[in-house]
């Protein structure tokens, strides 16, 4: 019996992903709160994660030599960083702007306790997939040393 | 990975808040200096704060166009007209017996300081909490 490590991990890794890149995008945010003429932006969760859970289909990454299942061979030191745009999940096509609630006159549409607060949100789940990813590992652990 | 873009990101807009609470200091230590002329009587200053997208992050980032750091473009000084007062005492009035003293607006400046730490302790926080949850996912599996 195998265990597909990817199956196995179901949605988790996916999702922490995203979550690294929605925390990015708020970082932005918040970093330009006071930049003139600068609009908030934020990630379609939703889409992003839908679009990167079809990308693991085994298979569809970018594996050009290696056909079948076992696809991580590095042939070159670049592999090892597993660029998002062919394997892994890009969210930028997932982007959109914030509605602003309260538009100021600079142009700004930062609304910095609404970003620190979606950012507080973020991190929350981004700690609950790791928990959720723990708890897999320390079966998987079980499983091999009893 | 996109968390370490996050150190960059929020570190920029640290260093921005930084140069205005800098700005904000020199405001207000010169709200009270007077001058001969109004030429050279001390003006405000004001950052201008520029979204930039990082050349490096924006070709190699996953979301390159939303990685966008901040930086300061330059610093303005306020063309609000001081006022003038009329001072024969003190030795740097003009031959009118006038001095001419800075056009700081305390209340602004202090508000100004206000949202700036405001603004830093944001950074501040986004950088701390994304440094816990890199520590977190490194430890990820050991427990």
């Amino acid at each position: 019996m195998s265990v597909n490590l990817d199956s196995y991990l179901g949605i988790q890794p996916d999702a922490l992903e995203v979550y690294s890149q929605r925390a990015d995008v708020l970082a932005a945010n918040l970093a330009n709160a006071d930049t003139p003429g600068y609009q908030a932006k934020d990630i379609d969760f939703r889409a992003a994660l839908a679009a990167a859970g079809q990308n693991q289909d085994p298979g569809a990454p970018g594996a050009s030599s290696a056909g079948g299942e076992l696809q991580p061979e590095t042939t070159s030191p670049d592999d090892l960083t597993a660029s998002p745009p062919q394997g892994g999940v890009s969210t930028q096509q997932y982007l959109k702007y914030r509605v602003p609630l309260a538009p100021s006159l600079d142009g700004n549409t930062v609304d910095s306790q609404m970003e620190e607060s979606a950012f507080a949100q973020n991190n929350v789940r981004y700690e609950a997939s790791l928990t959720f990813l723990e708890e897999r590992f320390g079966d998987l652990n079980t499983v091999i040393s009893d | 990975m996109a968390l370490s873009n996050i150190f960059d990101i929020a570190g920029s807009g640290m260093s921005a808040e930084s140069v205005r609470l800098n700005t904000v200091a020199s405001n207000l230590a010169n709200a009270d200096s007077v001058s001969n002329s109004p030429q050279s009587a001390y003006k405000a200053r004001y950052p201008v704060f520029q979204a930039v997208q990082d050349a490096l992050t924006a070709s190699t980032g996953p979301n390159g166009a939303a990685d966008a750091s901040v930086k300061v473009q330059g610093i303005v000084q306020s063309t609000t007209p001081g006022t003038a007062s009329y001072d024969p005492g003190n030795p740097l009035a003009d031959a009118n017996g006038y001095v001419y003293s800075s056009n700081v607006n305390v209340v602004e400046q202090m508000a100004d300081m206000i949202s700036a730490s405001r603004s830093y302790q944001n950074d501040a926080d986004v950088l701390n909490t994304s440094k816990q949850l890199m520590l977190d996912t490194l430890k990820l599996g050991q427990s």
